[in-house]
């Protein structure tokens, strides 16, 4: 980021150390990086609060986040019969009229199909607000941060599954695996509905095999490209033949599954999808590939394929994963040792990230104390910005970076804070007139010795330092005189012209 | 993905003229068209809806439109007199008495293939020798993913990897294309007087990997009333801080140490949005000449035109239209697709031809790819293979190119390609946008002689 000092010409080496960083060096930009990466960012009050405790408290504060009282996620939230399937006598029903070519009956089943998806689309809408409400609300923001890598990770789209409580079942498994083990995650992806549906290993039967969930498990979920054989995908398909779903649970098809002898990674057997899974765990390739994702999610926009990377992520990257394989995939201690590094703090790291919609729609409420306003819109807005939950583009999930930026989403990311802010949405007479009060938002409003009053310049710098994390040159300056001209700058029409021009700063985009 | 390696070369011009003009305004009245006069998105001088000299290789746009999901070719252009597809196609196959039937390329009598019913605004520019169709255009190993198969149309790579092909034509337009280190640009015609890349502009809120190459970005917009910034409702006085907390930081910014980080970046990105923004909004706000159906589709092309007509100088434009992936009940949405498309395409060459500016414009019609010979269960077709492209504007050379695909001789129930995609793509880049096609795509392709010589 352009800081005043910017101009050193010598490339600074950069920080690969995955050792501790010294409490001395952890301060309020660190605690604010910290809680923005491991969470959705946090106002000026939580920033200081994790400053004070130093860097361990804090990120056991935001990792060991099973400890910290949150609403249990009920299973029985949403309508699981909504996509029920026919029942036999249905069927029965259905086929003779199918075979006697009978109209009327055929309309009817045609009608309430139709009943049946619309019922399912408006609760997969009710499904995204929630997780999005939740993600504003909850006090482990790491777990949902975590819920949403692997929804990315394990990308799955309603499009294709049509079963919104499928969605949602697959929602609460990343959520309950969130910083688990990684082999966990995988014995759970190969038995959870909406993938096997999405990737057709429904349709993968031992007397015709459908490769495409193997391919995938390998190629996006655990190896990378290149890791694997064709061979590789052929047995793997035949391992994980009768791996399917009745109604709401996994079920093993017996009579479906190929018994035969497999060779998979250089595993030979009696394979099936569970020994598949096993040998993806044994392969070298497995930790640094989730590491390359954990980083690239957590730490900075890096390539995937692991053999590309070169320097200090290469470095990182490695270290990272030789860890996770002696965690034996138990992901929360490689987490830890990431989020306490050095490395993690170094300059290149910070602020160097783009936010991705979902990063800047909740972290802005949750930083500015913004009203939600109205939910659709927001929703709207972040599917204009690329991302919408639960419809994620292809299997590969969001490419993320610099694809989430040109012309057009760049106003729309700007113009969703205006509305967030003001209530005011562009060339429309409506105005939402929640009240928005940033008053407090800052430590120099809150000091007594300044009584109520603090120097504009003072609260402009401390809005940069929260809402930027930076200050640059002559912005401060430019912040005071624009509030000067709208209300005095201590006032919530002051502080919020302020915000609204931070906000549409390109810096902003930037986590 | 390494966007914009090379940002001083290419529109960092655009920028830096227009940051001049707009910090001399901040000490004068502002109004914007002072600065757009200045900016090398400057409107050249128009006259009567005429810009620059007729015939001046430099003044022709391409306009390309992609029709996702994957349109069924053979049930557009239709070969009503081959058993065959009535065969493969109980349910769906569509009879002659309701079709266009089409003259033989400039002679008497007709055509083995008709054009599907709705695609009457096809069929005049077709009699008109406006309409250029392109059989059997596919690639070698067709990939049926959409996402694999459009990246490979976007990026002229049968892997799908790599820059966009127009990308890659902007690129070796502005910077000489490969020779620097790593691919990259090497900067040899970039000094920033001669350079006059614009960006390609795409309606939508992507930018089409298409578009996108190291030089530049594509300008993307979905709709003008979201193409500024919305601080402005909150407060008018506020645009002026706006504008300038971002010119502060441009320049703070040292370019040439700093081009690859994200920050910069941003920044490039802001300033294209905001160079691009009051003209593009200006330009689309006039009526325009002819009055365009209420598709999703004829508003952007409609919006295309008024570009053009305004005289702005970019020389591609990017539109699409969805929905084509019809698995089940095609024949319905297949025809309401096919209508839009239609109407929207002769109303726009009908507003180019009022404007005065259809000679300088070829249209470009691609789908990712084409779908099976049989049809399915569902009287829908699945993804496919080869099907045909449309090229239209008077400069084409009207009727059938290339033969069409067999329907019996099959490669495991898909049609076997008759022309490579890159074929077409080459005689753009070598006839209509003045480049050398191998320079770009990496290989010669023959031409098809779809364009005039």
């Amino acid at each position: 980021m352009p800081t005043t000092n910017s101009t050193t010409t010598q490339p600074r080496r950069v920080e690969t150390s995955l050792s501790k960083i010294r409490d001395e060096d952890f301060g309020y930009a660190q605690a604010r990086h910290l809680l923005l990466r491991a969470g959705f960012g946090g106002t000026d009050e939580q920033i200081r609060t994790l400053a004070e405790w130093g860097p361990e408290a804090a990120v056991d504060h935001l990792l060991n986040f099973d400890e910290i009282p949150a609403e249990a996620d009920q299973r029985d939230k949403f309508d699981h019969n909504i996509m029920h399937p026919r029942s036999t006598a249905e069927e029965q029903t259905l086929k003779r009229a199918r075979q006697s070519n009978n109209e009327d009956v055929l309309a009817k089943f045609r009608t309430m199909r139709q009943k049946a998806q619309r019922a399912d689309r408006t609760q997969m809408r009710e499904i995204q607000r929630w997780w999005f409400t939740r993600m504003i609300q909850t006090p482990r923001p790491l777990e949902e941060k975590l819920t949403l890598f692997w929804h990315g990770h394990f990308a799955t789209s309603f499009r294709t599954i049509e079963d919104s409580y499928h969605m949602y079942s697959q929602n609460r498994m990343f959520r309950e695996n969130a910083a688990g083990n990684f082999a966990d995650l995988l014995r759970a992806i190969i038995r959870d509905p909406a993938m096997l549906k999405y990737l057709n290993n429904n349709q993968n039967r031992k007397s015709s095999p459908n490769e495409n969930f193997a391919r995938e498990l390998m190629e996006l979920f655990s190896l990378g490209e290149g890791n694997y054989s064709e061979r590789d995908i052929k047995d793997g398909a035949k391992a994980l033949t009768g791996f399917t779903f009745r109604d709401d649970a996994f079920y093993f098809s017996k009579n479906s599954h190929d018994n035969n002898s497999k060779r998979v990674l250089g595993m030979s057997g009696n394979l099936d999808a569970d020994g598949f899974v096993n040998a993806i765990l044994f392969s070298p390739a497995c930790a640094p590939y989730i590491c390359a994702k954990l980083y690239k999610f957590f730490a900075a926009d890096i390539s995937t394929d692991v053999k590309t990377l070169k320097g200090p992520q290469r470095t990182v990257v490695r270290n990272m994963s030789s860890m996770l394989q002696d965690q034996r995939y138990a992901m929360k201690p490689v987490l830890r040792r990431l989020f306490l590094s050095r490395h993690f703090y170094d300059p290149s790291v910070m602020g160097n990230k783009i936010k991705s919609p979902i990063e800047l729609v909740v972290g802005a409420v949750r930083s500015l104390n913004v009203p939600i306003r109205h939910i659709p819109h927001l929703t709207e807005a972040m599917d204009m910005m690329g991302q919408s939950v639960f419809l994620p583009p292809s299997v590969k999930g969001w490419d993320g970076g610099r694809s989430w930026i040109n012309t057009s989403t760049l106003y729309v990311r700007q113009n969703t804070l205006a509305y967030m802010l003001t209530g005011h949405r562009i060339n429309e007479s409506y105005v939402n007139r929640n009240k928005y009060d940033p008053t407090n938002l800052v430590a120099a409003m809150n000091d007594p010795r300044l009584d109520g009053d603090p120097p504009p310049m003072l609260i402009a710098n401390q809005l940069l330092d929260l809402v930027l994390g930076t200050r640059p040159e002559g912005a401060a300056k430019i912040l005071v005189d624009a509030a000067n001209k709208v209300d005095k700058p201590s006032s919530a029409k002051g502080i919020t012209t302020m915000l609204l021009l931070i906000t549409s700063m390109p810096e902003y985009q930037l986590c | 993905m390494n966007l914009h390696n090379n940002p001083e070369n290419a529109n960092a011009y655009t920028r830096r003229a227009f940051l001049q003009s707009s910090t001399l305004l901040a000490s004068a009245a502002l109004t914007v068209p002072a600065f757009i006069q200045s900016s090398a998105w400057a409107l050249p001088k128009v006259e009567a809806g005429l810009s620059s000299i007729a015939g001046v290789n430099e003044d022709n746009i391409l306009v390309i439109v992609q029709l996702s999901g994957g349109n069924d070719g053979l049930n557009t252009v239709v070969p009503y007199r081959d058993d065959a597809y009535y065969r493969l196609r109980p349910g769906i196959g569509l009879k002659a008495d309701n079709l266009h039937i089409l003259s033989k390329n400039g002679s008497k009598g007709s055509s083995d293939l008709a054009f599907n019913k709705a695609l009457t605004g096809f069929r005049e520019l077709y009699d008109e020798g406006q309409c250029a169709v392109i059989q059997g255009v596919g690639y070698p190993n067709p990939n049926r993913s959409h996402f694999t198969s459009m990246d490979i149309w976007h990026t002229a790579d049968t892997n799908g990897t790599g820059d966009g092909w127009i990308g890659k034509y902007i690129d070796a337009q502005c910077c000489g294309y490969g020779k620097g280190e790593s691919g990259r640009p090497d900067g040899s015609k970039g000094d920033e007087s001669s350079n006059s890349a614009e960006p390609p502009i795409a309606i939508g809120r992507e930018a089409p990997l298409m578009l996108t190459g190291r030089t530049m970005m594509p300008v993307s917009f979905e709709s003008p009333d979201m193409f500024e910034w919305a601080g402005k409702e909150f407060s008018e006085k506020l645009i002026n801080n706006h504008e300038q907390l971002t010119n502060t930081l441009y320049e703070q910014t040292d370019h040439d140490h700093d081009h690859d980080s994200n920050n910069a970046f941003l920044l490039r990105t802001a300033m294209d949005a905001r160079v691009s923004s009051e003209m593009i909004r200006k330009a689309v706000a006039a009526k325009p000449l002819v009055q365009y159906p209420s598709s999703k589709l004829s508003q952007q092309l409609s919006m295309i035109g008024s570009m053009i007509r305004a005289g702005m100088k970019t020389r591609v434009y990017y539109a699409s239209i969805g929905s084509f992936d019809t698995h089940a009940n095609q024949p319905g949405s297949h025809a309401r697709l096919l209508g839009q498309l239609s109407s929207a395409i002769r109303a726009f060459q009908r507003d180019l031809k009022a404007q005065g500016n259809d000679s300088r414009v070829t249209t470009m019609c691609f789908s990712e790819f084409g779908r099976r010979v049989g049809q399915n269960a569902s009287n829908g077709t699945d993804h496919g293979t080869a099907a045909p492209m449309f090229m239209f504007g008077p400069k084409v050379q009207g009727g059938f190119h290339s033969r069409h695909p067999s329907l019996t001789n099959l490669d495991n129930g898909d049609l076997k390609y008759t022309a490579d995609f890159r074929s077409v793509y080459a005689e753009v880049l070598d006839k209509w946008l003045d480049t050398k096609s191998r320079d770009v795509l990496g290989g010669s392709y023959k031409h098809l002689r779809v364009m005039e010589a």
